[in-house]
C-alpha cells in the first residue's frame, strides 16, 4: 500500500468523525463542501438531488435557464398528437424538499483557479466540486445552410423538447394530405439514438390516421439503422407499408432556406416539413474540456472527471460516452448518481467506488400503443480503466408488445420522480 | 439458523444463500453498505427512488430480500419466461452484488 493510499484511509478515518458529530447534531451546520451543479436535465437534476438525499452536509447549488423541466423522452408523443406538452413538463420545485438551491441563471465560464462558476446575471457561485451537465449544442455551421435554415424557424431540429416540439407539431398539423415529410440523421454519436427511428413510427402513426396519403422519407447519415435495427424496420413494414420510405448514407451537407430544398451527397431533396437533427457537440459550458472527436467530453468513468481538467466532473448527452453506451437520459440518471457518490466521497474522504455499475433500458414506442426497448448493464474494467458493457446482459425485446408500453409509461413516471422529486 | 453463522454468503449454494439472505437483519452494517446503495441506485431509474414505483413496473422497495434475490436469479437463469428485460439485467450482475442490492431494497420502507 503505498503513501497516496494510507492517505486516503486516514481522511476517510476523519469523514466518519465528521458523520458522527452530524448524527448527534452537535456538528455547526456549516457545510463541509460546495457543489455546483450546471443543467437541469436528467443528468444534472439526478446529481444535485442525489448529493443532498445522500449528503445532507453538502450545500448543492444547481443552476438551470429554463423554468421548467421538458422531457425529451416521451415528446415524439407529443409530435403525434398522442399527448400534449404539458403531459412531459415538469417543475423543479419537487428539489426544494432535498435542500437544493435552484438558481434560475445561466452559467457562462468556469473560473478554475478560483474554483467559481460565472453567471450570466447573478454573482459568481464558488464552488469545491463542479458538476457540468450541459446536454448538446447543434453544429449548425457544419452543413452549409443550416444555420440560416434554422433561425427563419423553416427547419425544425425538436432534438431538445419544448417550443420545437410544439412547432413542429404545428407543422405536421398543417401539412396537407399528400405531403412528404423527411427527417434527416447526423451520424453517431448523437444524442438518443433509437429516437429519430421512434419518431418516424409515430408520425407515421398519425398519418395512417389523419393523412392517409402522405409519406415520412428518414434520411439517414449512417450506412443503417443505428438502434433497434430489426424492431423498426418490422414496425415500419407492418405497420406503416409504404408509408415510411429509408434511405441509408444519406447525409445532409446542405440547406437552402428559400427553396427548402437539402442537398444530399447523390442528390437534391425537397419535403413539405423538413426535420433536420443536426450534428451535436458537448452543451458551451462544457466545450473547453472537449477532448474526443472535437465534439465531446473525453472523462475517466471512475468519477466522469474530465480529462482535460480533473476535479470538473462532466455527465450525461455531453460525454465522449464508454462503448455500448448510449446518449440516453437513462444513462445521464445513472451517470449522475455515480458522480454524486464521487462527489461525496471525495468531500468526507471516503474511498471512490472501484466496482461501479450503470445500467440501461432504453424504451421507443412503435405505434401508440406498442413499444420495444433496448438494454445494457456496464462495469467498470480495470484492466482497460474504461466502463464496458457485461458480457452475456443487455440486449432488446423479442418484438414489440403493448406490456412494454405500459412499462413505457411507468419508467417516465418513476425516472421523472427520480430526477425531481 | 443459517443466517448466524459467520459463512460467507457468496460461498453458499442457492438454497443456503436464500436462508442466508432471509436471516440477515437489516443491521447498520447493510445500510451503511456505500457501494449497495450506489448499485440500487441504477434500478430506481425503473423501479422509482428507493424502489417505489408508480404504475406497471413493481415496486421492489420493502420486499423481502430473500424474495428479491430469488427473483434476479430465476431472471438471469431464464426461468421467468414472461420476462421482458429483466434477464437481460440480472445477467450483468454478480451474486454477491446481487444479494446486497436485495437487501438494500428489503431495507427501504415499501412506503
Amino acid at each position: 500500500m503505498g503513501p497516496g493510499r494510507r492517505h486516503l484511509l486516514g481522511a476517510g478515518l476523519a469523514g466518519s468523525a465528521w458523520a458522527l458529530l452530524g448524527c448527534g447534531r452537535i456538528g455547526s451546520k456549516k457545510p463541509i463542501g460546495r457543489v455546483v451543479v450546471v443543467g437541469g436535465g436528467f443528468g444534472g437534476a439526478t446529481a444535485a438531488k442525489y448529493v443532498r438525499k445522500w449528503e445532507p452536509r453538502i450545500e448543492v447549488t444547481l443552476v438551470e435557464r429554463n423554468e421548467l423541466f421538458v422531457s425529451c423522452p416521451l415528446s415524439n408523443l407529443v409530435l403525434a398528437g398522442l399527448r400534449g406538452i404539458d403531459d412531459v413538463t415538469l417543475p423543479y420545485s419537487g428539489l426544494a424538499k432535498y435542500g437544493v438551491i435552484l438558481v434560475r441563471d445561466e452559467a457562462t465560464a468556469i473560473d478554475v483557479d478560483r474554483r467559481q462558476v460565472r453567471l450570466a446575471r447573478g454573482a459568481p457561485l464558488p464552488y469545491d466540486r463542479l458538476v457540468l451537465a450541459p446536454g448538446i449544442d447543434f453544429q449548425f455551421d457544419r452543413v452549409p445552410g443550416l444555420a440560416v435554415a434554422d433561425a427563419s424557424g423553416r427547419v425544425l431540429h425538436a432534438w431538445k423538447a419544448g417550443a420545437q416540439t410544439v412547432a413542429l407539431r404545428r407543422q405536421l398539423e398543417a401539412m396537407p394530405d399528400g405531403g412528404v415529410f423527411a427527417i434527416s440523421i447526423p451520424r453517431v454519436p448523437f444524442r438518443c439514438p433509437p429516437g429519430p427511428y421512434e419518431r418516424a413510427c409515430l408520425v407515421a402513426h398519425y398519418f395512417k390516421a389523419a393523412k392517409p396519403r402522405s409519406k415520412v422519407v428518414v434520411l439517414d447519415a449512417n450506412p443503417d439503422v443505428a438502434s433497434k435495427r430489426d424492431l423498426f424496420v418490422a414496425a415500419w413494414n407492418e405497420l406503416y407499408p409504404g408509408l415510411i420510405e429509408y434511405r441509408p448514407d444519406s447525409e445532409l451537407i446542405g440547406f437552402d432556406a428559400r427553396t427548402g430544398v437539402a442537398r444530399l451527397e447523390v442528390e437534391d431533396f425537397a419535403a413539405d416539413v423538413f426535420n433536420v437533427i443536426p450534428p451535436q457537440q458537448a452543451g458551451r459550458i462544457a466545450q473547453p474540456l472537449i477532448s474526443v472527436d472535437d465534439q465531446w467530453v473525453g472523462v475517466e468513468f471512475l468519477t466522469f472527471e474530465s480529462e482535460k481538467v480533473p476535479g470538473i466532473h462532466v455527465i450525461g448527452d455531453a460525454i465522449a460516452t464508454a462503448y455500448g453506451m448510449p446518449k440516453s437520459a437513462f444513462m445521464a440518471n445513472n451517470h449522475a448518481k455515480l458522480v454524486a457518490d464521487a462527489v461525496i466521497a471525495r468531500l468526507t474522504g471516503e474511498p471512490i467506488n472501484e466496482a461501479p455499475i450503470l445500467a440501461n433500458t432504453c424504451y421507443s414506442y412503435v405505434s401508440d400503443r406498442e413499444v420495444v426497448h433496448v438494454a445494457s448493464v456496464h462495469k467498470w474494467d480495470a484492466a482497460k480503466k474504461t466502463m464496458l458493457p457485461v458480457q452475456g446482459s443487455g440486449g432488446l425485446s423479442a418484438a414489440r408488445t403493448e406490456l412494454e408500453a405500459h412499462y413505457a409509461q411507468s419508467w417516465a413516471r418513476n425516472i421523472w420522480d427520480d430526477v425531481l422529486d | 439458523m443459517n443466517g448466524r453463522l459467520p459463512l460467507p454468503c457468496g460461498r453458499l449454494p442457492a438454497l443456503g444463500a436464500l436462508i442466508c439472505a432471509l436471516a440477515a437483519p437489516p443491521s447498520a452494517a447493510q445500510s451503511a453498505d456505500r457501494q449497495a446503495r450506489a448499485w440500487a441506485a441504477a434500478c430506481a431509474a425503473c423501479h422509482g427512488s428507493e424502489g417505489r414505483s408508480e404504475g406497471a413496473i413493481p415496486s421492489i422497495a420493502g420486499r423481502e430480500a430473500g424474495e428479491l434475490y430469488r427473483a434476479m436469479v430465476e431472471f438471469r437463469d431464464g426461468q421467468r419466461t414472461y420476462a421482458t428485460v429483466m434477464h437481460q439485467h440480472a445477467r450483468g450482475y454478480s451474486d454477491d452484488e446481487l444479494r446486497r442490492i436485495a437487501r438494500f431494497f428489503a431495507a427501504r420502507p415499501a412506503r
